[in-house]
């Protein structure tokens, strides 16, 4: 087992702290923690039997939205586990669609053909982007399926046709554990396998790995040095990082991002109004954010 | 560890960082994280996190009817069709909300035109970068192939703005406001929060808008950057109209550009529409040619779709477009 990320912790208060400008940004764990497969990269160790954040109900993500939308909400993004596990999603993607624009990230497994026509009905019928980012990690079932699981890719690319048979086209999301996927060189080969199967605009973004969770034990924890600092705030700030402009909801609460969901220490509150104040950086994570430049928006 | 064996891990335990506990610690600690307010802390904190920003431009005005254009990119025979036009329809005053260049044409045509149509001018990107001797446009693209138009449109405009030129943008208001009747209108390039910040119809929804317009304390916001122009009536009875631009097509397959007239209406209200412009777009596309311009830029000026710079668009406004 590798060390624990939170016996690293720096002196408290010596991390930079970032405030919140906007929520610009809010994010559902829809599916909590439950996920339909088990990545072994997985940063928050997604999986059948993950059940540390459940699913959120219809009501729930509403009595959100509602407190969202009054602090100017601009977009909403839905992650879990697997989205599309929660059985009241569709529900929940039309009552956002109302409000606002909607982002789903979803492995692509459980895209089938009427779901598709479906989603793309509920796009049609809002005056707002929808939006599907699904997760490939590799150009071929011999890159993908040890990370993903075994048979993953040809399921993913058969959600994907679906997904552009109803005439949505979907962002491929690539993790760096694809060794060339930022190289230009890979993007064009992902962007061959798109075009590949029909998608004649495609469209890709690639994330790099958060050493923790699953991806820890697959590649190694975080070095202590892997850590911002009080005096690293850059001239212009901090405004580069999604937790200037994000929160998340679970059914535990409010945490400041999607990605420090286990992390206790990263709950903010109860609700939005309880996490409007700043947070302190003090989470290796935050430094891949910062030096990647990372943001979990498309 | 085989699939099966990873996929039981979790039973019963939560991931706390790295480590696998008990459910109810991970649950223990995180209820403990953070911190509840009380009632009147909540609506102290909402107060706060939308609280007017404070803002002291002047403002301009009034005016009974004005017209308004976003991007010009280079596009002079376009502004010129737009005084023209403006004039004709009776505005008494002509705001330009900043990108005089890129894309198109000899940037030092548009600068006489300005002067003498007595535009009232704000900053964009283009400008900001120009002024201030930026290498790019920081027009926020990603996408490789549209890096390499935009640079190729900025390294252009760049070359053939003089440098009295540049200076006179850098003293180029950021803001303005201006009455038009009984409404206070704000005028700015992207938000009024950054200036390449992207407001298109189908990702800036309502409540972002109602609270965009509460934090500035106007009655209407008005914006270009993003090239396509819309208009939405706020439940409040505000409005927020991006202009669009009259530098090149809204990608609609039309060849005509987009500008704003408002009117003050009889009571208070603000009448909003947005105008199509035809101009000789023909002349243009020649003179680009003539320039050495990109192919691909001459063809959107001549069928109305846009060639590059697609990335930028939302997935409801990409799925109307030809490329």
């Amino acid at each position: 087992m590798n060390t624990l990320a939170t016996e690293q912790l720096p002196t408290p208060g010596t991390a930079p702290g970032v405030e919140l400008r906007a929520l610009d940004t809010l994010w559902f764990q829809v599916a909590g923690t439950v996920c339909n497969l088990a990545c072994t990269h997985c940063f928050v160790s997604c999986s059948p039997t993950n059940h540390t954040h459940e699913m959120l109900s219809l009501a729930a993500v509403e009595r959100s939205l509602a407190e969202a939308t009054a602090l100017g909400v601009r977009e909403v993004y839905f992650t879990g586990g697997e989205p599309f596990l929660n059985p009241e999603m569709e529900a929940i993607l039309a009552a956002t669609l109302k409000v606002a624009p909607a982002t789903v990230l979803t492995n692509g497994l459980l895209l089938s053909p009427e779901r598709a026509a479906r989603l793309a009905a509920l796009a049609a019928g809002s005056e707002y982007s929808l939006d599907l980012r699904v997760s490939l990690d590799g150009w071929d079932a011999e890159s993908n399926d040890p990370i993903r699981g075994a048979g993953t890719f040809d399921r993913i690319l058969a959600g994907v046709r679906n997904l552009a048979a109803a005439g949505l086209n979907p962002v491929l999301t690539v993790t760096d554990v694809c060794r060339e996927a930022s190289s230009d060189a890979g993007k064009e080969r992902f962007f061959a396998l798109l075009r590949g199967i029909g998608i004649d605009r495609p469209r890709l973004k690639v994330l790099p790995v958060f050493q923790i969770g699953a991806e820890a034990e697959r590649a190694g924890a975080y070095e202590s040095w892997q850590r911002l600092r009080a005096g690293e705030t850059p001239e212009d700030g901090w405004d580069h990082l999604q937790c200037s402009a994000c929160r998340m909801v679970t059914d535990q609460g409010v945490w400041v991002c999607p990605i420090l969901v286990n992390e206790p220490a990263a709950r903010m509150g109860s609700t939005l109004a309880d996490a409007l104040g700043p947070f302190a950086l003090d989470h290796p994570a935050c430094w891949t954010c910062h030096v990647y430049g990372v943001s979990c928006k498309t | 560890m085989t699939e099966r064996e990873r996929m039981a891990l979790h039973r019963g335990l939560a991931t706390w960082g790295e480590r696998l506990v008990p459910l109810a610690d991970f649950r223990r600690a995180a209820a403990a994280a953070g911190r509840d307010l009380s009632p009147e802390e909540r609506a102290a904190a909402l107060r706060a996190a939308t609280a007017v920003l404070p803002d002291t431009t002047p403002v301009e005005g009034p005016w009974s009817r004005i017209a308004v254009c976003g991007g010009i990119y280079n596009n002079h025979l376009g502004l010129a069709a737009l005084l023209d036009d403006a004039a004709r329809r009776g505005a008494e005053a002509v705001y330009c909300l900043g990108d005089l260049g890129g894309f198109g044409p000899s940037p030092e045509k548009v600068w006489p035109l300005l002067l003498q149509g007595d535009v009232r001018t704000i900053q964009g990107n283009y400008e900001e970068s120009l002024a201030s001797g930026r290498e790019d446009c920081n027009c926020g693209y990603t996408d490789p192939r549209d890096n390499h138009f935009a640079a190729v449109s900025y390294g252009y405009t760049a070359r053939h703005a003089s440098a009295d030129f540049k200076a006179w943008m850098g003293r180029l208001p950021m803001r303005r406001r201006v009455r038009v009747g009984e409404r206070e209108l704000l005028l700015v390039h992207g938000s009024p929060r950054r200036i390449n910040e992207f407001l298109f119809a189908s990702t800036a929804p309502v409540p972002f808008l109602e609270t965009l317009l509460d934090r500035n304390a106007c009655d209407a916001l008005l914006c270009t950057h993003t090239g396509l122009h819309w208009h939405r009536r706020l439940p409040s009875g505000r409005d927020v109209v991006n202009v669009g631009v009259i530098g090149r097509p809204a990608n609609d397959g039309t060849t005509a550009v987009w500008y704003a007239l408002l009117d003050a209406r009889p009571g208070g209200g603000l009448a909003v529409e947005l105008v199509p412009l035809a101009y000789d777009h023909p002349a243009l596309a020649a003179e680009m040619r003539r320039e050495g311009l990109p192919e691909e830029f001459v063809e959107t000026i001549l069928t109305g779709w846009w060639t590059t710079c697609l990335e930028i668009l939302p997935a409801r406004e990409r799925a109307l477009s030809r490329y």
